[in-house]
């Protein structure tokens, strides 16, 4: 009988291991937060090109993270993209007149969208849209003019 | 006479599908007995020891040279490009979604599995589970399915143990020895890990090669030819099938869970 409780008292430990492992895998490698994705409110971007922008990239405002971009979908009556944001409850205070920019993270990095905050009284609210947006840089775009204007400039 | 060879190979043919046939009918029978863990825990509990807490030292050692080897060859590469605070990144993500469940699951195809096959294998050719059905005991669910569902429960648990103790080694090898700075390390890791995308596919990945690797140890065993040298050769069937599934299912499932 002590064999079968030993047995038991170890496989208890390897469970134990095994949970603990798995819990450190959640929220210490990929930083599970209890606030989920679904908390916090929606606000819409439609911009002329969101470059590689995918969902789940972070939204910023002074270069700390307040929400993540929650879908990318395209208006094929528009043809514009219109990036839906989720944003922190907590940061409920975004002037109706900010700016979204679509910004790269270091010269090849991720995409991210950054927010502006514009000076009007009026806030966004649940389902608004943000009215000013500017587009992505694309890097061949800007060599392309940059080249052009060179050339241009030579001639 | 000239038809021999085409007859051989049908013969085989037919071989092979038949075995395909009774490993599947086996399975079927194993979870149609899920009752019986049910009904008898210990038995599950023992499985348990036999096939994740005995297994628990190599894979947690594997676990920790693999995750200081990946940190050590990744920054090689990673530093030459002014990237090496993605170092815990790669670990992480290399360990999370491949090598902690595939490595594992070989570990524990040829740790585990093996043994399964024998103590299987010879309790055939000893007519023990002869001896079981005669007491009107059936063996398929008295030996087999405590022996599945131990390894299906061991196999995740023991995937995590080896991941996290990777990332730790990778820890130790990028922050301690090579210098990465130990903030951008981890937060460079929790910006791009999720929790969904990265850990629960993991965990999806090693509960279908638990499934797979204890299914072909146990089929391996009860269907071998009842003698020593059939034994010996279901044994080594058992770790190369093993192997071979796993690699195998591990790029299917890859393809479906991070390809689309």
């Amino acid at each position: 009988m002590a064999k079968q409780r030993n047995i038991e008292i170890l496989v208890g430990a390897f469970m134990a291991a095994g949970f603990v492992a798995l819990f450190f895998l959640a929220m210490q490698v990929s930083n599970l937060s209890l606030a989920g994705m679904d908390e916090g409110y929606r606000l819409t971007a439609r911009f002329a090109n969101v470059g590689s922008l995918k969902a789940r990239a972070p939204v910023t405002m002074a270069g700390v993270r307040i929400g993540r971009v929650e879908a990318v979908d395209f208006d094929p009556r528009a043809f514009e993209a219109v990036v839906t944001l989720r944003i922190d409850p907590a940061v409920d205070s975004i002037p109706m007149d900010t700016f979204a920019n679509v910004f790269t993270s270091g010269l090849l990095g991720e995409q991210y969208i950054a927010l502006d905050p514009g000076g009007s009284p009026d806030v966004l609210v649940d389902g608004d849209e943000i009215m000013h947006t500017q587009s992505a840089m694309i890097l061949e775009q800007m060599i392309g003019q940059f080249l052009f204007s060179k050339a241009s400039g030579d001639g | 006479m000239l038809l021999d060879p085409l007859a051989r190979l049908g013969r085989s043919g037919l071989d092979v599908l038949a075995r395909f046939g009774r490993g599947h009918q086996l399975l079927l029978a194993m979870v149609l007995g899920v009752g019986e863990v049910l009904r008898r825990p210990r038995l599950l509990i023992a499985q348990v020891y036999n096939v994740g807490v005995l297994s628990m030292l190599i894979v947690g050692v594997s676990g920790l040279f693999v995750g200081m080897v990946l940190a050590l060859q990744g920054h090689y590469v990673l530093a030459r490009f002014g990237a090496a605070e993605s170092l815990g990144l790669m670990v992480a993500a290399s360990l999370v979604r491949e090598l902690g469940p595939v490595v594992t699951a070989l570990l524990v195809a040829g740790r585990a599995g093996s043994a399964l096959t024998a103590e299987i294998g010879l309790m055939k050719a000893t007519e023990q589970l002869a001896g079981l059905e005669l007491m009107a005991v059936d063996p398929v669910r008295r030996i087999l399915v405590p022996r599945l569902f131990g390894g299906v429960l061991a196999m995740p648990l023991l995937a995590a143990i080896f991941s996290a103790v990777g990332v730790l080694g990778g820890y130790f090898v990028g922050v301690g020895l090579l210098g990465v700075d130990a903030g951008a390390f981890w937060s460079q890791m929790q910006a791009a890990m999720d929790v969904r995308e990265d850990v629960v596919n993991g965990v999806i990945k090693s509960l279908v090669f638990g499934v797979v690797v204890t299914w072909i140890a146990l089929f391996q065993g009860y269907d071998c030819s009842p003698t020593s040298a059939g034994v010996s050769r279901a044994t080594t069937r058992t770790v190369v099938h093993g192997a071979l599934a796993v690699l195998g299912l591990d790029f299917v499932l890859t393809a479906l869970m991070f390809g689309g």
